[in-house]
């Protein structure tokens, strides 16, 4: 299952058609003790760019963009209640939402490990 | 993502370093923009550093805030005429939080002033220091001196082992109570403490050389009590302890009856009417301003954030002006501003974030009960 990364550090789990996305554990980091995840409605369109997901830490509100366009097909309801697991686990039980994908080829211009981890290490 | 605060407010400025910026990157701390300068917003995380302040110690270098010092005669009458406290009623050895106030009122900053014995000491925040010098030397007669220390950083160790830890370093911190002040040496290094903060717990202030900084760091942090703490965990101690942030909570718009400070107005100025502002503020104190700074509980787990709009049913009542995650509390609390008929506790209201309507409860300040020492040998 290719794992895809963006600027905005989010992560993309493609399988098939559907896309799950969740922030890297750069971005949990950066952002510190994460206190409250709003994740989107199942069925909301989203398109690239656009505002996805809003995470909470003790300090500030940070938008998620959607990495794609598509269709909200699940959030993540356990963040409702441990907004923690975004921290413990970023990429993997702090996954964020799933979607369609509705463009594949909007994949092309995204990074994968090796090129995210060097986009890190310039910041 | 985006964050969407601590980031370049005063970014059309060079911002400067402070004297322990080196030993706050040596310590893993996460610098930000802060008030012209660059600060650590955190170490090994806010939630475990708040924490930790409520129940050891937390080393705070607050180094950005202007320390200055008035001399000359009559300095306590000179400086009433700027600011509403009984300065001349404060005894050697001792301080008072007060407000520079504006001509119409309005609060211009909220500051500490210490009666030295031979000056007075006057700590202003960071963010408006220079516009305070500005206005202490246009209104203070000339024949008074004012001095900005900038020779000198301020350090503030808080926490309920704050006391254990700074005895031994300094012996004469024992002998402080709350509001309290004296000066001592370290190391050969002339230093001023008072006992007080900004987080609601029992601590220090200590003010000492830049030279000294890195050492008396050191030696605090050396200790299994003392950790550093950033500004991060700064902001939700003196949240849930009830504390105004100056340019959030207070501004010049607003004047000490609305922001609930009529505890800085002392009773003779109250009689005198002879402050900045006097017939407005002693109206609004009297008769009940038309606003008011309360706390807010906030229901469920979405912070609710400075700007959020207030409600009272369908009305726009209100706006937040400081508000977060409350790791003691371990919900989110606010602060703002609401209608006086509106700020008795209890009152339900609600605070709009991201279209959605956040229930709230206005609530008495503190959040978090203080801890102060105002007696000694206890």
């Amino acid at each position: 299952m290719p794992r895809y990364f963006t600027e905005e550090h989010e992560w993309i789990d493609v399988d098939g058609d559907i896309a799950t996305v969740g922030i890297t554990d750069f971005a949990q980091g950066q952002l510190g003790d994460i206190v409250f995840v709003e994740v989107p409605d199942t069925g909301a369109e989203l398109s690239k760019g656009g505002d996805a997901a809003v995470v909470e830490s003790v300090k500030a509100a940070s938008d998620v963009y959607a990495p794609v366009d598509g269709t909200v097909t699940e959030g993540n309801g356990q963040l409702e209640e441990d907004p923690a697991l975004v921290n413990s686990d970023p990429e993997g039980e702090g996954w964020f939402f799933r979607m369609t994908l509705g463009d594949k080829s909007q994949l092309d211009g995204l990074m994968d490990a090796a090129a995210y981890k060097v986009f890190c290490d310039t910041l | 993502m985006t964050d969407t605060e601590f980031t370049g407010d005063e970014a059309a400025i060079e911002t400067e370093t402070l004297p322990l910026d080196a030993w706050h990157r040596a310590k893993g701390g996460r610098m930000v923009e802060f008030a012209g300068y660059w600060m650590p917003i955190q170490y090994e995380g806010i939630m475990a550093e708040h924490l930790w302040v409520r129940e050891n110690a937390g080393l705070f270098d607050v180094s950005h805030m202007g320390q200055l010092a008035l001399s000359g005669d009559d300095v306590a009458a000179a400086l009433e005429a700027l600011v509403p406290g009984d300065i001349s009623a404060l005894k050697p050895g001792r301080m008072r939080y007060s407000l520079l106030l504006g001509e119409d009122g309005g609060i211009l900053d909220d500051l500490m002033i210490t009666n030295e014995g031979d000056q007075y000491g006057i700590v202003v925040n960071g963010a408006v220091k220079w516009e305070d010098i500005g206005h202490l030397r246009e209104n203070l007669p000339d024949d008074i001196t004012l001095n900005h220390n900038e020779d000198y950083g301020l350090l503030a160790l808080q926490g309920p082992k704050a006391v254990d830890a700074l005895v031994r370093l300094v012996p004469e911190a024992a002998d402080l109570v709350f509001m309290q002040a004296t000066r001592a040496t370290w190391a050969g290094h002339a230093i001023a403490l008072s006992r007080s903060g900004y987080t609601g717990e029992d601590g220090f202030e200590i003010s000492l050389p830049n030279e000294a900084l890195t050492a008396f760091a050191d030696a605090l942090c050396a200790m299994d009590e003392v950790k550093p703490i950033g500004l991060g965990a700064r902001d939700s101690l003196r949240l849930e302890a009830g504390l105004p942030l100056y340019g959030h909570d207070l501004t010049p718009a607003i004047d000490p009856a609305e922001a609930d400070l009529g505890f800085a107005i002392s009773k003779r100025r109250r009689a005198e009417e002879n402050f900045p502002g006097a017939a407005r503020i002693l109206g609004h104190l009297e008769d009940g301003p038309p606003q008011k700074r309360v706390g807010l509980l906030v229901d469920g787990k979405l912070p609710v954030r400075e700007g959020a709009k207030l409600f009272d049913g369908e009305d726009e009542i209100g706006v937040v002006t400081s508000g977060g995650f409350a790791p003691s509390v371990g919900a989110p609390i606010a602060m703002g501003y609401v209608p006086t008929g509106l700020s008795t506790p209890g009152t339900a209201v609600a605070a709009e974030v991201r279209g959605k309507r956040v229930p709230c409860t206005v609530a008495a300040m503190p959040f978090v009960p203080h801890n102060y020492v105002r007696k000694t040998g206890g």
